[in-house]
């Protein structure tokens, strides 16, 4: 330590402590405490509604053999639970990094138009047999194919080369899921009532949607593009400081830009097919997170982001299932929640 | 040395920059000047590849902006545009920090933050670096951003209109500071300044564009000519003594 | 990739450009123009499934149906179009439109409101309703703007179609609690099929609603220079706004009431207009209603005939041509950009 003492020289900071000058993530330690304290804190929450979920009001008793199987649909949940929420909030984090705005999600790509869009195809063209069959590994990478399909397309296409935009491409994102939209609607009007009502739950984000068997392909692939995504934090420190920073520090940013997006792409078009839309829960997570994670470094607000997601998630589940017996609204009142916090963040918001 | 060479951009069919063809020398301070919609901008992002140029190429230090890596680039130039927002909320010493970013890809080692401490010092802002920028004045967040691109230690700086929004006072001691780096450190400064007053005070050569040309480039002496002034910003300019040297009269 | 700001600037309306130099309107283009309209609104006349030469009430499903629904179809077309050309007008941003700043949405909301309010709402009380909530939903929006600095005008149709989403989840929210999907699905699938004789007349406010705006065009074009310019000129912006407001409200909201949702009418017929004549909004309008009018009768029409015997909504043509013709305009722009 004492080497470190002699070659920096110190500063009294305000407060009049003698401090080393050293650059770190928080500006004070308390900063920093307060961060490890309410990662925990979220964390702990987040274990405690788990562990509420598999074993609270267990209809069966522990020794009867239909114990297991009952544990094993609710940790299906809970592992949805657990994808979904690392999906949307490094999602959410790092497209708001990546495009230098913290008011829009990747949603915004049309990801959730095209699955709807899929979802009611089938039904519409397949007939609601079809439907009950588009389930398993093939039909669910399908359409992970080709939500990452629709992503680079739009990048290729709008980012890169002499032309390329951003803001252009979120717009036209927007619309093109915009138009699938209308086509969906239209789709759906056609139907009868008992087709819809199939097609409805589908169309709204739920972990009872998601299915076990997907699992050991999902679950790899979504903690590889994590922690691929975590590693290239520092990447994204830089890239948030916009593009003519990041060039003058000799970062590629257009490759970068991609590269974050393709991976976003990857945990988008993932969490969608597996539970469904779920337009503005990363935008609560990453709201949330900045206020608990007062940092500019991506090491420390990712996993934030992840904690509050799986607590928010885990808690409102469990809440709604058990105490107050709603089961159906969950991701509606998710929602509904993230939609009130992007107004109030538009709403205070002086610079855009 | 900057050089560039048959240097055109335009857009559509209307505006045209270039050709372009001049060579700047290393060392002190060389000031873009001319009037509103004379390229300035334009050429210093083209120099810092912040912009692509449609033909021609320019080379720094034996290095071709459009064909070198941007990561070793960095190494020997950076550039400052007028227009800085960030999203995320940072420090005075975290921003500078970021200057460290070629060298260090954002793992700062005990050279890197004494380096960082000099900046901070260099440039007064010591009692600040903790403070958050957008709890600093204008003048003061100014200081900052500068300190970023000489923290990263490059031969060559270029800074579009750094005095902007900055009064009198604040627009002095960024100067003096700019001074002091270009002669206690070595630094080859190329910055777009609107004031000829301010260009002429403190560089060393000064480069006159006018309608996407270069219509002078030399030392403040050869510059400062009330007949080439009058010209290039198209209104009548009186060159007298002062007491610092040449000033203009408009 | 480049800077953000290049496209934007493309997308201010050109207020000093006039390449109709005599502004006037009775022109011998606007006269084809007029001719084409009507033509269409014949054509719109005679399409149909019912055979009304043939049958023997074929007279009175005429002026039961298909005249109602051509009347119909010409209000709705200029009220949405103009709704736009207001909306860039106050604004400043070509991007600005009900569809893409949640005015629709809103609207929908309100109808929602009142089935939740009354067990069986009027047509007058549907339609109030969609008319108060278009009207905060606007203003909602008008306020965002005024308070925020924006650095690039694409944001703003961004905001505005996250607004919209807000609004819209919200909705489906309300629908689930109370089980009332069909309201809102009916809402948003906007179509011309159901329009009879008794049922669509309040689409004739629209008519006032276009003299008030021909009346105020020119202090609405003063108030879009912002505040301190129109209150410099005199013009009490504030009351202007409200104003604008309350006639995009109007015609936002009996359109809902009546018809559904109208996607980016207001978008794509402004701006070609723009494309074509400049910023003028007096000389414009006409064109701009004219226009409207004709787009959305010629959209009816393929709605009507493109799997005949069975009718596609409107809305449908509308939303996907729509989103088409959007999505070429932003990229025709990205390529004429001016960096500062």
């Amino acid at each position: 330590m004492s080497t470190v003492e002699i070659g920096l020289a110190t500063n009294r900071g305000a407060g009049g402590s003698l401090r080393a000058r050293m650059t770190g993530a928080f500006r004070t330690r308390r900063d920093a405490r307060r961060y490890w304290l309410l990662l925990v804190l979220f964390l702990g929450i987040g274990l405690l509604a788990t562990l509420g979920l598999i074993l609270y009001k267990n209809p069966v008793p522990v020794d009867s053999p239909s114990f297991i199987p009952v544990v094993q649909r609710r940790l299906t949940a809970v592992v949805a639970m657990f994808v979904a929420a690392l999906c949307h909030s490094f999602a959410t984090v790092a497209f708001q990094s990546v495009t230098g705005n913290r008011i829009i999600t990747p949603s915004l790509l049309g990801y959730e138009s095209l699955y709807s869009f899929i979802q009611t195809s089938v039904l519409f063209f397949f007939g609601a047999s079809a439907l009950a069959k588009f389930s398993g590994t093939g039909a669910f990478f399908l359409q992970v194919a080709l939500m990452i399909a629709l992503s680079l397309i739009l990048f290729g296409w709008l980012l890169s080369g002499k032309y390329g935009n951003l803001h252009l491409m979120l717009l036209i994102g927007i619309i093109i899921g915009a138009g699938l939209n209308s086509m969906s609607g239209f789709m759906r009007r056609v139907l009868s009532p008992s087709e819809f009502d199939l097609l409805q739950s589908r169309l709204i984000g739920s972990v009872n949607n998601a299915d076990a068997e997907y699992f050991p392909i999902v679950i790899p692939l979504v903690q590889a593009t994590v922690l691929l995504l975590y590693l290239l934090s520092r990447k994204l420190n830089v890239l948030s400081l916009g593009r003519d920073v990041s060039t003058a520090f000799g970062v590629n940013y257009q490759a970068h830009v991609i590269l974050f997006l393709i991976l976003i792409a990857v945990l988008m078009a993932t969490t969608t097919a597996l539970i469904g839309p779920m337009t503005f829960f990363g935008f609560l997570i990453a709201m949330l997170s900045y206020q608990a994670a007062p940092t500019y470094d991506h090491r420390y607000m990712l996993p934030m982001a992840f904690a509050i997601g799986f607590s928010v998630l885990t808690s409102a589940y469990f809440l709604l299932y058990h105490v107050f017996r709603a089961q159906t609204v969950v991701s509606v009142l998710i929602e509904l929640f993230g939609g009130i916090a992007f107004l109030i963040v538009i709403l205070r918001k002086r610079t855009l | 040395m900057i050089t560039i060479k048959q240097v055109r951009k335009s857009y559509g069919d209307e505006v045209v920059i270039g050709p372009l063809n001049i060579e700047i020398p290393k060392a002190g301070i060389t000031s873009l000047i001319g009037p509103n919609g004379a390229g300035k901008s334009t050429t210093l992002l083209m120099i810092g590849r912040l912009l692509n140029m449609d033909e021609g190429s320019i080379t720094v230090a034996n290095m071709d902006v459009a064909k070198s890596k941007s990561s070793d680039i960095a190494k020997m130039l950076t550039i400052l545009r007028q227009e800085n927002h960030f999203i995320t909320r940072l420090t005075v010493r975290q921003l500078v920090g970021f200057g460290r970013f070629p060298y260090s890809k954002g793992r700062l080692t005990k050279e890197d933050e004494a380096i960082i401490s000099k900046y901070i010092d260099f440039f007064e802002l010591t009692d600040l670096e903790h403070r958050f920028l957008d709890e600093l004045s204008g003048g003061q967040r100014q200081r900052a951003y500068v300190a970023m691109v000489l923290c990263q230690e490059t031969e060559y700086v270029l800074l579009d209109e750094p005095l902007n929004n900055l009064d009198i006072a604040r627009a002095v001691q960024m100067m003096e500071h700019l001074r002091r780096a270009a002669n206690e450190l070595g630094r080859t400064i190329l910055m777009v300044l609107h004031d000829i007053n301010f260009a002429a005070r403190y560089s060393d050569r000064i480069c006159a564009m006018k309608n996407g040309q270069i219509a002078a480039f030399g030392t403040v002496e050869e510059i400062m000519k009330p007949e080439l002034l009058t010209d290039i910003f198209e209104t009548k300019i009186e060159i007298i003594d002062g007491p610092y040297g040449k000033i203009a009269i408009y | 990739m480049h800077a953000v700001n290049e496209v934007e600037i493309r997308f201010q309306p050109r207020i000093s450009e006039q390449k109709n130099k005599s502004g006037r309107i009775l022109t011998v283009p606007f006269a084809l123009a007029v001719l084409a309209v009507i033509a269409l609104g014949v054509v719109s006349l005679f399409t149909g499934v019912y055979d009304i030469w043939g049958q023997a009430d074929g007279r009175d499903m005429f002026f039961i149906t298909r005249v109602p629904r051509t009347i119909a179809l010409m209000l709705t077309g200029a009220a949405m179009s103009m709704t736009g050309l207001i909306m860039h007008l106050v604004t400043r941003n070509k991007m600005v439109e009900p569809t893409t700043i949640g005015t629709n949405e809103w609207a929908g909301l309100g109808l929602l409101a009142v089935y939740l309010l009354i067990p069986s709402p009027t047509l007058v009380m549907r339609m109030t309703g969609a008319i108060v909530f278009s009207f905060v939903g606007t203003m909602v929006f008008f306020l965002f703007l005024r308070r925020v600095r924006l650095r690039s005008s694409l944001i703003v149709p961004i905001m505005g179609l996250m607004l919209g989403a807000v609004i819209s989840a919200f909705s489906t929210f309300v629908t689930l609690w109370f089980n009332m999907s069909q309201v809102i699905e009916n809402w948003f699938i906007g179509s011309f099929a159901p329009v009879q004789a008794g049922r669509y007349e309040y689409l004739w406010i629209i008519v006032i609603v276009t003299f008030l705006v021909f009346l105020y065009a020119n202090r609405l074009t003063i108030a879009g220079l912002g505040e301190d310019v129109a209150t410099t000129l005199g013009v009490n912006y504030n009351r202007l706004i409200l104003l604008a407001n309350a006639l995009i409200a109007v015609c936002v909201g009996i359109v809902a009431a009546v018809i559904g949702n109208i996607p980016f009418l207001g978008l794509i017929v402004p701006n070609i207009i723009s494309m074509i004549r400049g910023d003028d909004l007096r000389s414009n309008l006409p064109w701009v209603c004219l226009m409207g009018m004709g787009t959305i009768t010629l959209c009816d029409i393929i709605a009507r005939v493109v799997i005949m015997p069975f009718e596609v909504p409107v809305s449908l043509i509308l939303g996907t041509i729509g989103a088409a013709v959007f999505i070429l305009m932003l990229l025709r722009q990205r390529r004429s950009r001016r960096l500062r």
